[in-house]
């Protein structure tokens, strides 16, 4: 079983922890004047999302977690799994809910998603930072009003809504960023 | 792209160079000889909880220290009065926004001084350099009591693990009771002193006396000290030990220890037990993280904004 020292340990780092891949978000080096030395670590648990800070004894050694950040291709959804390829194997996985999230209002066919794989199944889905939906339902803006002032919500192909400036209309393509949902601007396709 | 650019800014680094030079200055003006003793030597403390990174050399091995302590001891059996240095110490596997595994210390001892005449000389220095003109006084009692309210020499062992807990979460199983004081002290008493003054606190447990003297009246305590500027440690000082008897028997339950956590023993440097042997002069001592001073002085949370380069994790 793979293992990292705590003088190891660094951001970004994936531990096991009550056998939940982690990974390390912060980390300090804790050395009293004499006497054992400490890592405070804080850990975010993969599954839950929760961040806890955690104690180790300096030099004392963790499980790795056989966690690992991949580019797939997201194929389709059969309603229950979202399925993805690996576009230089053509290998598959199927991500569940719980490891699409919220972010299953981003996924498009064919689009680059990091899939997030522990011992080799997805628990988490990172669609691209930017992605070009089309506008299916918004209420229609004012003639003429084309930058200035004022939003409206939007529905788009993904189903997700988005507000939108007043200028914007039903089949218009934009970009929205899926960090946050917010509009980016018109696609120019 | 490969970045080779230093982590410290050139003004910086201008600023380490007068540092230096005012610590020489304080010395000087005081007829404190300087002297620099070797970064590699055939032996190591036996300090548990301190690894050295050793070096091998033909069929021996030699190694970085970890601190000139042993060998500022033998010039002072040799007679040299007092002295300082000011030198490159190495730590293995200490790295961390205050820690790099190379760091510069400075270390002085003086003789016939008791550990509270040697206090007032760092807060002269100290308060020299930060312009920090306040002092506060605790002994490691006191500040146990005012910032956790325990008394860490009364508390029971559940207790203590109990409080540690509460601020920890789950801590690992196999921790001494000493791990608990000295965590509970680093993460909770340390980042409240010395907030806007130099702050001493001294009189640590016995079991915590390193190369101490444990205190006449008081044998729970050792006659150490340490200092801290806005809640970090920069200094940490000995009314040295002179018994050889003594610090024979600390070696010893120093290894004693060591096999009890599963890590190797360190033979013993008798070449520093003889010179204690000869006859180490009453005399303080302290060492004092540089890189921390500047830190301090130039206001920066990290130490390799201070340092030409430094070790990455």
């Amino acid at each position: 079983m793979a293992s990292y020292s705590t003088n190891e340990f660094r951001n970004g780092l994936k531990i096991m922890q009550d056998n939940e891949p982690c990974v390390i978000v912060e980390n300090e080096f804790v050395r009293p004047g004499k006497g054992q030395a400490f890592a405070r670590a804080k850990i975010k648990y993969l599954l839950s999302g929760r961040t806890v800070e955690r104690t180790f004894k300096s030099g004392d050694s963790v499980e790795a977690a056989d966690v690992m950040d991949q580019d797939m291709e997201y194929l389709y959804t059969d309603g229950e799994f979202w399925h993805f390829m690996d576009p230089a194997s053509y290998e598959q996985v199927a991500a569940d809910a719980k490891a699409v999230g919220d972010n299953a209002k981003w996924m498009i066919e064919q689009n680059s998603c990091m899939v997030t794989l522990w011992n080799g199944n997805p628990i988490a889905i990172t669609p691209p930072n930017q992605v070009v939906v089309e506008v299916v339902e918004t209420d229609p803006g004012l003639k003429g009003d084309t930058s200035s002032g004022g939003s409206k919500p939007a529905t788009v192909n993904t189903g997700a809504v988005v507000n939108v400036p007043l200028f914007v209309q039903i089949g218009e393509k934009i970009k929205v960023d899926t960090r946050t949902g917010d509009y980016v601007s018109r696609a120019k396709d | 792209m490969i970045h080779w650019q230093p982590s410290a800014s050139i003004e910086t680094l201008r600023q380490r160079s007068e540092l230096l030079r005012r610590i020489r200055e304080f010395f000087y003006l005081r007829n404190v000889l300087e002297v620099d003793t070797p970064a590699l030597m055939d032996h190591t403390v036996t300090d548990p909880y301190m690894t050295a990174l050793e070096v091998p050399m033909g069929k021996r091995n030699f190694y970085l220290q970890t601190s000139p302590e042993y060998a500022m001891k033998r010039l002072l059996a040799a007679g040299s009065g007092d002295i300082y240095q000011l030198s490159k110490n190495y730590r293995s596997d200490e790295i961390g926004s205050k820690h790099q595994p190379e760091f510069t210390m400075l270390e002085w001892y003086r003789v016939s001084w008791d550990h509270h005449q040697l206090m007032d000389e760092v807060f002269e220095l100290i308060s020299e350099i930060t312009t920090m003109s306040a002092r506060e006084n605790f002994t490691y009692q006191q500040a146990y009591e005012n910032f956790l309210s325990i008394d860490p020499f009364d508390i029971d062992d559940k207790s203590l693990k109990q409080l540690a807990e509460s601020h920890f979460g789950k801590l690992p199983e196999d921790l001494f009771r000493d791990d608990y004081l000295t965590l509970l002290f680093a993460e909770k008493v340390e980042p409240q002193l010395g907030r806007n003054a130099i702050a001493f606190v001294y009189d640590f447990p016995a079991s915590q006396s390193a190369l101490a003297k444990v205190l006449e009246d008081n044998p729970n305590c050792a006659a150490r000290f340490e200092v801290y500027c806005q809640g970090m440690e920069l200094a940490n000082g000995f009314w040295e030990l002179t018994d050889p008897k003594e610090q024979r028997q600390r070696f010893i339950d120093d290894n004693n220890k060591r096999q009890q956590m599963g890590k190797s023993t360190i033979e013993i440097d008798e070449a520093f037990l003889a010179a204690i042997e000869a006859g180490l002069p009453e005399c303080s001592g302290v060492a004092l993280g540089v890189d921390r001073l500047l830190m301090l002085a130039l206001n920066q949370s990290r130490i390799e904004k201070v340092l030409p380069f430094a070790t990455q994790p």
